[in-house]
């Protein structure tokens, strides 16, 4: 059973920006596109630690600001000739307001 | 009559010799030929390619049965010779005396076989002739046989190639350092051992042997440090030493080998001598090229002619399939000594000159060893190579293009030059990328990666495209601006001009954009060409923007920001500083630096933290520095007449003035100015963007200098005479530059595009011009010259600092 709690508002992210949402296991980037699709990704990139929410977002990618490697949002996985992965998480938008699947971050916590 | 010559030793050396001695005359000598060897002259130094498998013993043979009968050499192969007799002039052997004219020594070397326990078990062999060979074929029929090799010189690691190639577990065991120490150096050799190891050959190097352990017979290897490696045969190849006792017993000198004279005599006018058991001015030799000079010279002399033997440089080639290394000279590092060294890492390819007095004195190469023999030819011809130096790395083939025809030298290079160092891309990626599809520079740069890091590959890359695509290429002015469009940057622009194109998705839309949202490259562009175009009506997009612009603040490797307060023309105050220092108590600011650029950078900020130390330093009157933007950064002063002896205007005052003017203007990238009071120029002003020099009749101005990837020193623009007039010409470049030049290209490197002539007339000679483009400056200036900090400060922008939710906080309740 999923366990979704709300995080805010859709409209409290710019399109094509991002927000953070602090965690027990460190900071989730939460993305909004252009076409209004969310996306909750860990916000470390696996390079070098850059904090993708900070990054410039384009289509359904987003390139870390610190050296340039892109993740597809939807899975986060590196794009081109980069490898790497970042952990998603489940999020739903209901009437405006964001939901973020808080067992499968729990469950990430307990694997670590 | 003829004379009798008897010849001891069938090696390499004498068989040589023979052959000059009989193709010149063979009515002069008849020749008796003593071999210890059951058979007559092989080519040794292809014992090699026999172990792998890849000759047969017969494909070496140098000189067979017939060649003696027909020659009427006496062959006494396989009968050992015990004495000689000078002053009879015999040789002694098994089967009885052997009388002689002249004789010849060529008696070759022996194995150095190590001191240690266990040297003497069966199975313990060296590796020097056939029989050694055919030795270890046996062992290596057995099942899951091993073998150890010490000595990690030429011969022991042709042994192990060719012990592994017959599918024996090889273990080396060197001495030294690293691989072949005395022909190559570390570089290389690190190379060879990876590919020797990349063939199931273990390497263990600075490894000292303490003993060979078995009962009767070999099992393993101990070494000093303990490890036991496991064998079933050792083969010892750590060198060989000349072979001489029977010239030494016959009272001959010698040293540390048998000594000859430039004729190839020993001390006895009848008794010649070549081969590896001679020293020649102190040197042994050991590899088959000079052997043949001397034979040759010994020929000659045996003849009746007088030659002499000159030693020439050697180049060494190791003779094991794939492994590629060439080494001649001297490479030793040497104080005075200079050196070219060319790595391609992807390719497993080492390059290294060593230069001395612009000569070439030693040769090292792996992985490429093509032009070897060139350089070996102008290390033999020492040939002074100052003139092809910037070239000469890249072999014949470059030298012959002219450096002057960038296409013909690109067209000359190798295969596998380097061209983007970033990235490590040769010419031969590139070409292999293009042949496999890539149809655009684009391509080439999305497949391979060259000139996208650093960028100076650009040109190179280009004219790389250029000329394998052939008639196919678009000039590069036409390149895309990045992957989302083949729409140039100077296209763009037009077409925001001539089709009033007022936001990111028009551009997008009118242009065609191949991607919905463009990305990291050519937003940020789209963004700044409508900023610069449409003061006042272009709403700025600060998603299109890169984060230290969003924030306002620069973005540290750990994700913490730096906060840089202006100090207009490097000036503050004391209640600034106390400002700063308070600032920074109250947010725990680990580091405060004092900048390049004359003001205080505080460093490890947390992003939340951003508005509220802004709020702090804006009560006490500063505002942002914009260190993080392609925008105004700095105006460096010195203190002028104020208060300097030699400053000849108030160049303090006139670099606020400039300050004041400018902040908070964007521009395609950061742009610096200076200005010193007097020509001493203690702001170093000639390599700014923008410098002024303050003279006693006015003002130097100067543009596009560079102190970055490049340094570049400024050029004058031109000589004003009031603070007023060099303001405008400042304002006017400023706006020239930030109205045409691409996004990220500094003003030197759009002065380099657009020709300073050009930038000259616009600003110097058409005043009317000029006036335009300060008036156009400073109308976008009302709509940019406020503080970013301030508003960010009072609440604007808080989602960018703020977080969304705190889960740990809920966690906690």
């Amino acid at each position: 059973m999923s366990n979704f709690l709300d995080i805010g508002g859709l409209d409290d992210i710019p399109q094509q920006g991002a927000r953070v949402v602090k965690t027990e296991n460190g900071c989730i980037a939460v993305f909004r596109t252009a076409m209004d699709r969310v996306y909750a990704l860990d916000d470390k990139c696996p390079h070098k630690g850059g904090p993708l929410s900070n990054g410039i977002q384009h289509g359904e990618s987003v390139t870390c600001p610190l050296h340039n490697w892109v993740f597809d949002l939807n899975s986060g996985e590196a794009q081109g000739a980069d490898e790497g992965f970042v952990q998603t998480y489940p999020v739903l938008v209901e009437a405006g307001r964001i939901l973020i699947d808080r067992d499968s971050i729990n469950a990430q916590v307990a694997a670590e | 009559m003829a004379m009798k010559l008897a010849v001891i030793g069938a090696g390499m050396a004498s068989g040589r010799a023979m052959e000059h001695l009989l193709e010149a005359n063979d009515e002069i000598y008849d020749i008796t030929l003593f071999g210890a060897e059951p058979r007559g002259n092989y080519n040794r130094i292809m014992l090699s390619p026999v172990l792998s498998g890849e000759k047969s013993y017969e494909e070496i043979v140098t000189h067979d049965a017939e060649w003696y009968e027909s020659h009427g050499v006496d062959c006494r192969f396989g009968e050992w010779v015990t004495g000689i007799d000078r002053m009879r002039k015999v040789v002694i052997s098994e089967k009885g005396e052997t009388p002689y004219d002249k004789l010849l020594i060529a008696t070759g070397s022996s194995p150095f076989i190590i001191p240690v326990p266990g040297r003497d078990l069966n199975g313990v062999l060296a590796y020097r002739d056939l029989g050694d060979v055919h030795a270890m074929l046996e062992y290596a029929e057995k099942p899951d046989p091993k073998a150890v090799v010490i000595g990690g010189g030429l011969l022991g690691l042709e042994a192990a190639a060719g012990l592994a190639e017959q599918g024996m577990k090889v273990t080396v065991v060197h001495l030294m350092p690293h691989l072949m120490e005395r022909q190559l150096d570390q570089s290389a050799g690190f190379l060879l051992q990876a590919e020797l190891e990349k063939r199931g050959i273990e390497v263990i190097c600075s490894a000292n042997t303490k003993e060979i352990v078995g009962k009767d017979k070999v099992e393993a290897v101990v070494l000093d440090d303990g490890r036991r490696i496991e064998a079933d045969m050792v083969v010892m190849a750590v060198g060989i030493r000349p072979n001489f006792g029977l010239a030494q017993a016959a009272g001959l000198k010698y040293n540390r080998g048998l000594l000859v004279s430039d004729e190839m005599k020993t001390d006895d006018p009848d008794v010649f001598a070549v081969g590896e058991c001679v020293e020649h001015q102190d040197v042994c030799y050991g590899l088959v090229a000079p052997l043949y000079d001397m034979a040759k010279v010994a020929a000659k002399n045996l003849l009746g002619f007088h030659e002499t033997f000159k030693p020439v440089e050697i180049s060494t080639k190791l003779k094991v399939t794939g492994c590629d290394l060439f080494s001649a000279g001297d490479f030793a590092e040497v104080e005075g000594r200079e050196e070219i060294v060319y790595r391609d890492a992807t390719q497993g390819i080492y390059k290294r000159l060593v230069i001395d007095d612009d000569k070439i004195v030693g040769i090292v190469m792996y992985g490429d060893i093509s032009d070897g023999p060139w350089f070996l030819q102008k290390l033999k011809d020492k040939e002074d190579i100052a003139e092809i130096r910037d070239t000469l790395i890249f072999g014949p083939s470059f030298a012959g293009g002219s450096p002057q025809d960038p296409m013909a030298a690109v067209a000359a290079l190798p295969d596998e030059a380097e061209i983007c160092g970033c990235n490590g891309i040769s010419k031969g990626n590139i070409v292999a990328a293009i042949k496999a599809g890539a149809s655009s520079l684009a391509d080439v740069q999305a497949i391979t990666k060259a000139s996208t890091s650093c960028g100076t590959c650009l040109g190179l890359t280009t004219q790389l495209t250029a000329l394998t695509l052939g008639g196919d290429f678009e000039l590069p002015e036409a390149a895309g601006m990045c992957k989302c469009t083949d729409h140039s940057h100077e296209d763009v622009r037009k077409f925001i001009h001539l089709k009033s194109l007022k936001s990111i998705p028009a551009i997008m839309q009118e242009l065609e954009w191949t991607t919905s949202g463009g990305c990291a490259s050519c937003r940020p562009a789209l963004n700044y060409y409508l900023v610069a175009k449409w003061p006042g009506e272009y709403v700025d997009d600060g998603q299109s923007r890169f984060v230290n612009e969003r924030v306002h603040a620069n973005i540290q490797k750990d994700g913490t920001y730096s906060v840089v307060p202006r100090m207009f023309g490097g000036i503050t105050t004391p209640g600034e500083l106390r400002a700063i220092a308070d600032a920074a108590d109250k947010f725990n600011v680990p580091t405060v630096h004092v900048t390049g650029g004359q003001r205080i950078d505080l460093l490890g900020v947390q992003k939340e933290d951003l508005p509220e130390i802004w709020a702090d330093l804006n009560a006490a009157g500063m505002v942002s520095g914009h260190a993080y933007a392609k925008g105004l950064r700095t105006v460096k002063t010195c203190v002028g007449k104020d208060h300097c002896r030699f400053g000849t205007q108030d160049s303090t005052g006139l670099g606020i003035k400039l300050e004041k003017a400018l902040w908070g203007a964007w521009s395609p990238h950061k742009f610096k100015l200076a200005v010193s009071g007097c020509p001493r120029n203690c702001a170093e002003a000639t390599c700014k963007d923008f410098g002024v020099v303050c003279v006693d009749s006015g003002y130097k101005l100067l543009v596009g200098g560079a102190a970055g990837m490049d340094l570049r020193e400024t050029d004058l623009l031109t000589t004003v005479e009031t603070e007023e007039e060099a303001i405008e010409h400042c304002a006017a470049f400023y706006q020239l530059y930030r109205e045409n030049a691409q996004y990220l290209h500094r003003p030197y490197k759009w002065i380099a595009k657009v020709g300073y002539d050009w930038v000259q007339k616009q600003i110097v000679e058409d005043a009317e011009n000029r006036k335009a483009l300060a008036e156009r400056f400073f109308y976008s200036q009302q709509f940019y010259q406020a503080d970013p900090w301030a508003e960010r400060a009072q609440g604007g922008e808080a989602h960018e600092f703020a977080p969304m939710a705190d889960l740990t906080m809920v966690a906690a309740e």
